[in-house]
Order: structure tokens, then C-alpha cells, then sequence
């Protein structure tokens, strides 16, 4: 085991060359523009065997991999914020020709206002582009879920892409102990790429995204809707056999902690999980009964474990990074439509929007309120700025 | 080689819905013929996306690959790199794209790949407008014509900017080969595809297209308005190879109302405006021609 001290940057471009992919494109924006520079070293170092694609745009950076992928090779990118929203255009497309592209997506906030830092806005208009998308937490986990991330996209039962997010700056530029998993290791994790459906072949000869008409659309539509739904079950398996063979466990599509006797639970994404955690082990050691949802996967989403939770328990609250405007925070939007029909508070809490901390108190702030719903059953507010000036404290 | 020993194999096959006397299906139908069996294609949004390639029915019999409007040349990239890692680089990438995708939308990809030297061979095929979404002005309508967006009303009248001068743009990209053709000069363009094939590299050929049904001409015209446009000097035959341009055929500089009189679209233009026409056509010859002569 190679422990290293390194950037979650270091380990999505890491994590592509240890998954051996052979063909990257991709273009810069800060804060993934470490990712590139990585991976052209690994490439230029000869470490990496690989082309890499210096497009002239993310838009040519996700087509390039379409294309690439669709022609039977493993292919990456990162992008993160305005990158994203260029490339928004072909994202559906890899989903709809059921290509297994990966890509680490740095969460930058979305202009205007124009700004760097971290925020979930950007990917949130991608939620039904047909892309499963994974939140990470720590830099080991960036990496080891771009290994994971290969394995569930390419099972043939799922064979969709998936985005692995990484907070920007928190995860992105910031260093940590990482176990730099090692290509033997790696290797025995990831299979070689067998791609699952028909590809371009000079030798065999096939269409790959003709015009079709209404005639046949929906029954596309329905594959990929049930291929989404199938994920759920392959994430699982290979977590499972991630856990087995590196010894750690990250979660399936949630990683709960302290729920099962908890009165009042909090769901997070990203980084804001390992600030909550810190502040449920605080409030346990007062006596309090709170708990943490890491929301893991934001597609597919987690239904059935929600409503489990939600059964459970007698206050939850939902922190969003990001906000659909007049209404509220997304994961909020989400779990209130998964546990429909069961009776309980859900208190949206909207914070740490374009790179702002999200602090211990602040943290402490959303159980304290958790607690008092938990207690009253009784819902005042649904959705609470936190942390806003003019608005809240 | 010449046309009369062109493969009778089609490789773009009958049973495609272009309308007749259409002058991009002329010329795909050939340009595959030379290209052969061993091509793989890209292909945007366009006319040629639907009346070849709209399922369950397919005209090309080699691999066929549609993914967006605007990415011809990201995506050809993305299977020529895919080739290279699978050792399949003999293989013919070819990207082919109308005028929209090419000179307007397209234009940023396309520029890219060409910067890059992608190894691949770029069509353009010119029919002057955005023929699929109902006849649109594109950046390569030429000055004058009416289109459904530069359409003939009381106080203007078509189009009232210039034809953008791609090849030009392309040439200054020094890439390995870059070429105008036409499918009013079959054999010309027959040997232009020769070329192309036999080289590495980034390669664009711009072939002039005629459509009947935007130009609003006579379906039985198409190539005798292509050779008018050559003859007119409205479309130059050229082509640089490593640098070193060379025309291919001078213009008889027939005036260019025997070009405009066959097209509806262009009925309209006052005395004026073909005077202005047939200005930009001397100047753009004169430079065309000078532009040859320093790159030698
Ligand atoms: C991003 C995007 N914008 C617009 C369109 C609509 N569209 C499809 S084809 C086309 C015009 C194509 O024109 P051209 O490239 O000249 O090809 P032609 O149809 O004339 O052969 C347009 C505007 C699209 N498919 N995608
Ligand atoms: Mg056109």
C-alpha cells in the first residue's frame, strides 16, 4: 500500500490511469484544472499509455469521448461549473447511445455572480441527463470511486456514464493521506473494457445514433430509465467488492451514521458530511439523538432507503448546496417527493452557496431546529437560508 | 482514376429520401466510391443526417456515427484517437457536414481539430443554407439570395452580407491538404478525393452542392449551375497540398447574371445588387488567384 499525501485533484486524475483508460479529453477550468495537467504528465511521463485530447472546449471534450467511447475505448474527462453547462448539450447523449464515459466533476458555483468555490448549482441541471453521479466526501473516496465508477457504468445491466463530484477547493485542492491504489490492485478490480452494445468497427459495420422517429423512442427512453434502476443493485455489488478487496467501505447509494435510534436526522452531500458528522458526535455526547445521511448517489437516487429513514425517525433535515430558485433546495425537492405520503417534518436547510463555510455552528443550528420539529411533530419553515446576511444569523 | 472506373459497389445506397436532382447526394454517392469500404463517418444535424440515416433504414454501408450539430470535427477526432489505441488507424475517418455545421456552428471544433492535425478528412458540402430546418441564411449564403430569413420584403431583400470564405479560413490553418470541388466537375473531384485519401493528416475538401429546392431551380440543373458557378467565378476550384496552392480550373468570368437567371432565389436582385455581386467576384478571383501565386 502506497500512502501518499495528495489533492483530490491527484486522485481523480490518478484514479483514470490506475482504471487504464485510453483516451482523455478534456479542457481546463479552475478548480479541475489540475485533473488535465495530471493527466498530461501521467501521459508525457509515459506512465499513462493514453491519448490525450487537448480540445478546444468542453462541448469538443465531451463529444471527442462520445465518439471515443463509442468506438470501443475507455474514455475520462473532468470539467466543473461553466465547463459543465458547455458540455450540457452532449451529456444526455452518451447516456442515450448507453455509453460507460466517466468524468470527475470539480462543484464550482455557476456565474453570474462569477465565482470559483464551492456550490452544487452547477450540476444540478444535469440531474436527468441520464448520468448516474456520485458525491464524494474525502479524497480516497474520489478515487476510489472513479475505480468503482468503470465497474458499475460498464456492467452490462447498467451501461450508463457517471459523474464523480468532488467539492471544489474543499476536496479539489486540498490534501490528504490517500492510499495511492496500486495497477495490480487496481487491475484485479477493474476488467479489462469489454464494450456492451454495438460499437463503430471498420470490420463490423454499425450505425451509431441515427434520426428515429416517435416510432421507437420510447422503448429507448424505458431501456434507459430501467438501466438507471438497475443501477441501484450493481452499486451495491461493487461496493461490496471494493470493501472486499480494499477493506473500506464507502456506502451504497447512502451512508448513514447514527440513525437507527436517531430522533432527528440530517442529509448532506459532498464535503458539508464530514462537518456533520463532527457535530453529531458532539450533540451524541450531550445526549442528543441526532443522526447523518450522506447522500452518496444523487442519481440514481435512493428512494427506498429514504423512506426507510423517514419511517424511522421523527424529524428530517435536508442541507442543499444549491437551490432551484422560489422553491428550495433540490435534495429537499427530492426526498419530500420519495417519502410521500409518510407523515413527518422535513426542514430544508440552504447554505455554504458559492464557496461560503458551512460551519460546526452552523451545523449545530440545523439539529438544534431538527430537535424542536422532533419534538413539536409540528413543521414552522419549511425552507431556512442559513447563514445569510439580512436573512438569517 | 476516372469516373468511368469508379466501383459500381454503392456504398451510399439507393433508397435514400434526398429530394431529386439533390447535389449532396451526388456527391456523397461518388466520394464514397473513391473513399471505399474501409471509411467511417461522422455526420451533425443536417439534410444528409435524415434522408440517409433516419431508422430503421440506413444508406451507408460503412460505420455510421450521428452525435450532435455543432462537434462534426470533436467527434471524428474522438474515433480517429479511438483508432489510433486499437491499431486501426488505416481506417478513413470522415467527418461530413453541411455549410451550417461547417462555417457557422461548427466552426470552433472545426478549427480545433484542424490546429491539431487530427487525422481525419473533413467534408464540407456547400448548398449554401440551412436547407433541413427550411432554407435559413447561413454564413456561406452568398450576397443576395433570398432565404426564409432573408426573405424578399418591402424595404430589404436577401441577403445582405458577403459569402464567408471557409477554404481561405482553412488554408490559413496549414493543414496537409485543403480543396474546393464541385459536383459539376466530376473528374476534378474525383481526383481531389484521390488525394485526400492518400494522405495523413487533417484534410478538408469544400464540394459546391446545388439544391434545387432552396436554390429554386430546375432538378434537372443541378450540375450545369454548379458549372455556372465555376464558370461565373462565383466558386473557385483550388486546392492547397502542404501549402502550395494551385487552381485547378479558371474561370471563363461569364457574368454572373447567367449564374443568378436560373435560381428563384435570386430573382429579385435589383440591377444594383448584381452589380455589387459581380464586383466581390472580380475582387475575390483577383485575390484568389494572388493568394495561388505567393503560395507556391
Ligand atoms: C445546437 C443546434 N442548433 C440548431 C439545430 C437545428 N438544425 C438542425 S440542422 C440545421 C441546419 C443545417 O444546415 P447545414 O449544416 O447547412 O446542412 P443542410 O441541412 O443545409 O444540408 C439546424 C439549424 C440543431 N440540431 N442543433
Ligand atoms: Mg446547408
Amino acid at each position: 500500500m502506497v500512502s501518499k499525501i495528495c489533492t483530490g485533484n491527484y486522485s481523480a486524475a490518478y484514479g483514470s490511469m490506475r482504471s487504464r483508460v485510453r483516451t482523455v479529453a478534456a479542457y481546463p477550468i479552475t478548480p479541475q484544472t489540475f485533473i488535465v495537467e495530471h493527466i498530461s504528465e501521467f501521459v508525457n511521463n509515459g506512465e499513462m499509455d493514453c491519448e490525450y485530447i487537448e480540445v478546444e472546449s468542453e462541448h469538443s471534450a465531451m463529444s471527442a469521448c462520445v465518439s471515443a467511447s463509442a468506438s470501443g475505448v475507455r474514455t475520462f474527462t473532468a470539467t466543473s461549473s461553466q465547463g459543465l453547462a458547455l458540455m450540457h448539450e452532449i451529456l444526455p447523449i452518451a447516456s442515450g447511445m448507453r455509453l460507460p464515459v466517466v468524468m470527475a466533476v470539480v462543484n464550482r458555483a455557476i456565474a453570474s455572480p462569477i465565482n470559483i468555490w464551492v456550490e452544487h448549482n452547477d450540476i444540478m441541471p444535469e440531474r436527468d441527463s441520464g448520468w448516474m453521479q456520485v458525491f464524494c466526501d474525502n479524497n480516497q473516496e474520489v478515487l476510489d470511486m472513479v475505480l468503482q465508477a468503470y465497474r458499475i457504468a460498464e456492467d452490462r445491466r447498467v451501461s450508463l456514464p457517471m459523474t464523480v463530484c468532488l467539492d471544489a477547493f474543499i476536496l479539489s485542492h486540498t490534501v490528504e493521506p490517500v492510499d495511492l491504489i496500486e495497477q495490480a490492485d487496481a487491475d484485479r478490480f477493474v476488467p479489462r473494457y469489454k464494450p456492451t452494445g454495438p460499437i463503430l468497427d471498420p470490420d463490423d459495420v454499425n450505425a451509431v445514433g441515427v434520426f428515429t422517429p416517435p416510432d421507437y423512442v420510447m422503448e429507448c427512453r424505458w431501456q434507459t430509465d430501467k438501466a438507471m434502476r438497475s443501477a441501484v443493485e450493481v452499486i451495491g455489488e461493487v461496493n461490496a467488492a471494493f470493501a472486499k478487496q480494499f477493506g473500506r467501505d464507502h456506502g451504497g447509494l447512502i451512508d448513514p451514521y447514527m440513525v437507527d435510534d436517531a430522533d432527528a436526522v440530517l442529509i448532506t452531500m459532498g464535503t458539508a458530511s464530514s462537518t456533520a458528522h463532527e457535530v453529531v458526535d458532539d450533540m451524541r455526547a450531550e445526549g442528543k439523538k441526532v443522526g447523518l445521511v450522506k447522500l452518496r448517489f444523487w442519481r440514481p437516487y435512493p428512494m427506498t432507503e429514504m423512506r426507510a429513514i423517514a419511517e424511522k425517525v421523527k424529524a428530517v433535515g435536508v442541507f442543499d448546496r444549491a437551490v432551484s430558485f422560489g422553491v428550495g433546495g433540490p435534495s429537499f425537492i427530492e426526498f419530500k417527493s420519495a417519502v410521500f405520503g409518510i407523515d413527518l417534518p422535513v426542514l430544508n436547510f440552504i447554505g455554504g452557496l458559492g464557496g461560503r463555510d458551512v460551519s460546526l455552528a452552523d451545523i449545530r443550528y440545523m439539529y438544534d431546529k431538527l430537535l424542536d420539529a422532533a419534538k413539536t411533530g409540528e413543521v414552522r419553515r419549511d425552507v431556512t437560508w442559513v447563514g445569510t446576511r439580512g436573512v438569517s444569523q | 482514376m476516372k469516373l468511368k472506373d469508379l466501383p459500381d459497389e454503392e456504398l451510399f445506397t439507393r433508397g435514400h429520401t434526398a429530394c431529386a436532382g439533390c447535389g449532396a447526394a451526388i456527391a456523397v454517392r461518388n466520394l464514397m466510391k473513391v473513399l471505399g469500404p474501409n471509411t467511417m463517418v461522422v455526420n451533425p444535424a443536417c439534410c444528409l443526417l435524415i434522408f440517409g440515416a433516419t431508422y430503421p433504414y440506413l444508406a451507408w454501408k460503412v460505420p455510421f456515427h450521428h452525435v450532435a450539430f455543432e462537434n462534426t470535427a470533436a467527434c471524428a477526432t474522438g474515433m480517429s484517437r479511438a483508432m489510433k489505441v486499437l491499431g486501426k488507424d488505416e481506417t478513413l475517418i470522415m467527418g461530413i457536414a453541411g455549410d451550417g455545421g461547417t462555417a457557422d456552428i461548427g466552426i470552433q471544433a472545426l478549427s480545433g481539430a484542424a490546429e491539431r492535425n487530427e487525422n481525419m478528412l473533413y467534408v464540407m458540402y456547400d448548398n449554401e443554407a440551412y436547407m433541413n430546418t427550411g432554407i435559413q441564411r447561413s454564413g456561406s449564403t452568398p450576397f443576395g439570395a433570398w432565404t426564409t430569413t432573408t426573405p424578399v420584403g418591402k424595404v430589404k431583400a436577401g441577403k445582405s452580407n458577403f459569402k464567408k470564405d471557409m477554404p481561405l479560413i482553412m488554408m490559413a490553418h496549414n493543414v496537409p491538404y485543403v480543396a474546393t470541388a464541385s459536383v459539376g466537375h466530376i473528374q476534378d473531384f474525383i481526383r481531389k478525393f484521390e488525394k485526400a485519401k492518400s494522405m495523413k493528416g487533417f484534410r478538408y475538401i469544400q464540394v459546391f452542392t446545388p439544391c434545387p429546392t432552396g436554390w429554386r431551380h430546375d432538378t434537372a440543373k443541378t450540375v450545369e449551375i454548379a458549372k455556372l458557378a465555376v464558370d461565373t467565378g462565383m466558386w473557385t476550384l483550388y486546392e492547397s497540398e502542404n501549402g502550395k496552392v494551385t487552381i485547378s480550373k479558371k474561370p471563363k468570368m461569364t457574368p454572373v447574371a447567367e449564374y443568378l437567371k436560373p435560381q428563384g432565389r435570386f430573382r429579385h436582385m435589383s440591377e444594383e445588387d448584381v452589380k455589387s455581386l459581380q464586383d466581390w467576384v472580380m475582387k475575390k478571383w483577383e485575390a484568389d488567384e494572388k493568394y495561388a501565386q505567393c503560395r507556391q
